[in-house]
């Protein structure tokens, strides 16, 4: 029984971590006013990205560049949505589609091949067709891998690592500090800000770009860290999930924490179902509950005093302008 | 003297407006100075100006003598120049601390919220107000949340205050302590540029005054120097009239007839707690009172915009309660809102979908399918002209109005009757808050017409003066009741004021 829960659990945080790390940035975002609606289109780039360059140059160099190209990829949602002030929806979904096609056509047999080959000309041939790459190693932590149960959380490869520590941190920064506070003003009240001296267009690029360097994150980690072979569309809708995460998680990074580990949660338990044969009738039925969740998230932060509460942003989707 | 601030040749053009041309003005030290001018004069552009907000188009800034380029906001608070603008500018969700230190550049990063807050309660003890750092702003009142105005700018210890008209949203009393925390900074060494309408807050509190017209400076003078009449003769360009201007209405039937209303608040709690009132036809009943009292509730549930909890509203004695706005607007009852600029357009509009915004949809501007846009901007046009309002063109957008234009936009959709004829109700809350002197005698002399016409109006207003001016009775209410109605005759600033701490004392 133990052995059961444990591997439910140990395999609920490896799916956990993919909404965690992408609903992190998303809140930075969100938070200084920008929806980032390119957030699938960024993580399956970053799969793809981190596909490539593992079989080029290792693991390390994969991850780097995944987190890059987030970066360089929501500097163009950045530039359209807060500086020219276009439609933060449409321009965010034109970002998904570009993401969905741009990695399927990178990753396809073909062209890999060839860019493989302009990579790392003394790659083997039997690494220039294969599907999959090695999957991050798992790395455990002294004394506290051994404990049972919650052992399995200290069992997990580096980027799970990296988002127990980048959680609470980022909640840190956000709610206690002076960038934080920039932030959070800059999303709420951009004239406010403005009046006070702070770059609103500024923070809000930052911001934008700190999320599509963890949808690349996220991205990288789908792929290396829980199912290291290629498909298009790898990501299948979890980056829409991270961003109903988001609303359920009222902006909080720490709450995120919880929200992905139940969304995790109910996806393994699924599959887990299926095995059984008892999942038949219910994979869509489980499937929506992540989205279920969120509108009932919505539909709390909609009552106007739970609004004024928990702080959520006023100004997300509005471009600021100043003489207007 | 030594001047903080000088501005020379300062011109600023938006499309189809110069909003500054040529403007010179001059900021000493220790002086509080009044800047006076019509809605749309250019006060708050030239303000923005001054604040790094806007760019120039032409001219120079001095600052301590020292000509300055400045770029953004950023640039005037580092020159210790602080703006409270004319609509608040403050997070609601936040805390007043976190509002405070908002881009404060003196914690690296770890915001110290402990030491912040026992230098923010020192500096508000200074001025004599009591304020606690960790409340929301969306908790305070008008009167708190401009101090929290004030208190960011003085925590960088700006000594160039420009404040846009700070008392439009104040009582009385909170106006007066402003008033004494003024004085107290301008004694201190600080320079203040107040913006107002109110010509007795000038002579009250400044010690010059500069007058704005159409874009340009009419003049500068020493407050003691002159007079009100004078002042407005300078703002408008003709001399204007003060005090009584009664007509003579004669009293008929009775319009409205409210009994025993409760009427719930945005907060979930009854703002309206059994209010009973009769207004008859060619009357105006006052409402007078500090705002935030339920005014604006008992005026949405006349106005059909807010379902009442219990009660009965009865007009021309037919039961209307819990009716939608759609049919108190059929039925005559014109509602003229608060704060018009927000609740009262849509700013995006151009100006002539704003004054159909009720109209379009009856006949001859629509034929239950397509609109009849020659008919409405023909009418449109006929409007603009009738209540003066100052726009390019009836296609110009709403939000660049200013908020003189935009009241009067609004009356001219409420009153003008395209739908219902000449209204038998007109509920007007707070319709000259923010309005310059002409634009204000235009109000009035807008109500007292329709009083003629035979109109029952409600008038609410915070401002005594006004109220004793136009009013045939006066409704004192405080605590979301009635506390007592007056007389015109027997009504005066001090019964009114006594009505309302009575009502403070019960309740406390
Ligand atoms: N951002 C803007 N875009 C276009 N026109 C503007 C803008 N801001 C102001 N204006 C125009 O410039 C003129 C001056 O406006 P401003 O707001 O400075 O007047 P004001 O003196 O402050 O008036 P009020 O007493 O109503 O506040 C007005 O005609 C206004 O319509
Ligand atoms: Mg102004």
């Amino acid at each position: 029984m133990i052995e059961w829960i444990e591997s439910v659990l140990g395999l609920t945080i490896q799916v956990g971590t993919v909404y965690l790390l992408a609903s992190l940035g998303e809140i930075y975002a969100e938070r200084s006013g920008v929806l980032n609606l390119g957030l699938e289109g960024i993580m399956v780039m970053g799969a793809a990205l981190s596909f490539i360059f593992t079989l080029a140059y290792g693991h390390l160099a994969a991850i780097l560049i995944s987190v890059i190209a987030g970066i360089l990829m929501s500097l163009i949602l950045a530039v359209m949505a807060v500086y020219m002030r276009l439609n933060q929806t449409v321009t965010g979904l034109a970002l998904t589609m570009l993401g969905l096609g741009l990695s399927g056509f990178l990753a396809s047999p073909e062209v890999r091949k060839v860019i493989l080959l302009a990579l790392n000309p003394s790659l083997p041939e039997s690494l220039l067709a294969i599907q999959e790459a090695p999957k991050l190693p798992e790395i455990h932590v002294p004394l506290l891998s051994g404990l049972p149960i919650i052992g399995c959380f200290f069992r997990q490869n580096v980027l799970v690592y990296v988002s127990y520590i980048a959680a609470p941190l980022m909640w840190f920064i956000l709610f206690k500090t002076r960038p934080g506070l920039s932030l959070r003003s800059v999303g709420e009240n951009p004239a406010a800000a403005d009046a006070m001296g702070i770059d609103v267009f500024r923070v809000r690029c930052l911001a934008t770009m700190i999320s599509g360097g963890f949808a690349g994150l996220a991205g990288a980690y789908l792929f290396l860290g829980f199912q290291p072979f290629w498909q298009e569309g790898l990501t299948a809708g979890k980056g829409f999930i991270a961003l109903s995460l988001v609303i359920l998680s009222t902006w909080n990074p720490l709450r995120a924490i919880l929200g992905a580990y139940l969304f995790g949660g109910v996806e393994v338990i699924q599959y887990r179902l299926q095995l059984f044969g008892l999942g038949a009738l219910s994979p869509y039925l489980l499937a929506m509950l992540p989205y279920l969740a969120a509108i009932a998230a919505l539909v709390a932060v909609s009552i106007e005093s739970v609004r004024k509460r928990i702080g959520v942003p006023a100004s997300l989707g509005i471009p600021y302008s100043r003489e207007e | 003297m030594e001047k903080l601030v000088e501005l020379r040749g300062i011109v600023k053009r938006f499309p189809g407006v110069v909003a500054n041309d040529r403007v010179d003005f001059e900021l000493r030290r220790g002086e509080v100075h009044a800047l006076l001018g019509e809605n749309g004069a250019g006060k708050t552009t030239l303000m923005n100006i001054l604040y790094g907000l806007y760019k120039p188009d032409e001219g120079e800034i001095y600052v301590r003598g020292r000509r300055v380029e400045l770029k953004s906001p950023r640039d005037a608070i580092s020159l210790g120049i602080g703006m409270v603008h004319q609509n608040f500018r403050l997070v609601e969700s936040h805390t007043v601390l976190e509002n405070i230190i908002l881009g404060l550049g003196e914690d690296k990063l770890r915001i110290d919220f402990e030491k912040h807050r026992r230098r923010i309660m020192e500096l508000a003890e200074r001025y004599g107000w009591r304020i606690d750092p960790m409340v929301r702003i969306w908790q305070l009142s008008a009167g708190e949340k401009q101090q929290v105005e004030l208190l960011k700018i003085l925590y960088r210890g700006a000594e160039i205050l420009i404040l846009d008209e700070p008392t439009s949203v104040l009582t009385v009393q909170e106006t007066r302590r402003l008033f004494e925390a003024l004085r107290r900074m301008a004694r201190e060494g600080k320079g203040i540029i107040f913006i107002t309408h109110k010509l007795n807050e000038v002579m009250e509190v400044s010690d010059r005054v500069t007058v704005m017209r159409k874009g340009r400076v009419v003049i500068t003078k020493e407050t003691r120097e002159t007079t009100k009449a004078e002042l407005a003769n300078y703002m408008i360009g003709r001399p204007i009239v003060f005090g009584q201007k009664k007509v003579s209405a004669k009293l008929g039937s009775i319009v409205l007839k409210v009994i025993d209303l409760k009427v719930l608040g945005d907060r979930g709690y009854p703002a309206i707690n059994g209010v009973s009132l009769e207004v008859r036809r060619g009357e105006i009943l006052g409402i007078a009172g500090v705002s935030g009292n339920g005014q604006v509730e008992l005026a949405e549930a006349i106005a059909g915009l807010r379902r009442p909890l219990a009660g009965r509203i009865l007009l021309n004695g037919v039961d209307v309660t819990g009716m939608d706005a759609g049919k108190m607007i059929e039925l005559g009852v014109a509602y003229i809102p608060p704060e018009g600029n927000k609740l009262g357009i849509v700013p995006g509009f151009r100006v002539v979908d704003n004054l159909f915004l009720k109209a379009y949809r009856y006949p001859p501007y629509s034929n239950n399918l397509l609109l009849n846009w020659g008919k409405m901007l023909e009418k449109a046009q006929e409007l603009i002209e009738e209540f003066g309002i100052v726009t390019p063109s009836a296609l110009s957008r709403t939000s660049s109005l200013s908020g003189g234009n935009i009241q009067r936009l609004i009356l001219a959709r409420e009153l003008s009757g395209i739908v219902g004829g000449i209204p038998r109700l007109i509920v007007a809350a707070y319709p000259t808050k923010g309005l310059d002197i002409g634009a204000t005698e235009f109000v009035h002399d807008l109500l007292l017409r329709y009083k003629e016409m035979g109109s029952g109006i409600i008038f609410i207003s915070e401002d005594l003066e006004e109220l004793l001016l136009l009013s045939d009775k006066i409704a004192v209410i405080s605590g979301g009741r009635i506390r007592g109605v007056l007389a015109r005759e027997e009504a005066d600033a001090e019964k009114i004021g006594l009505l309302m701490s009575e009502a403070v004392i019960q309740a406390g």
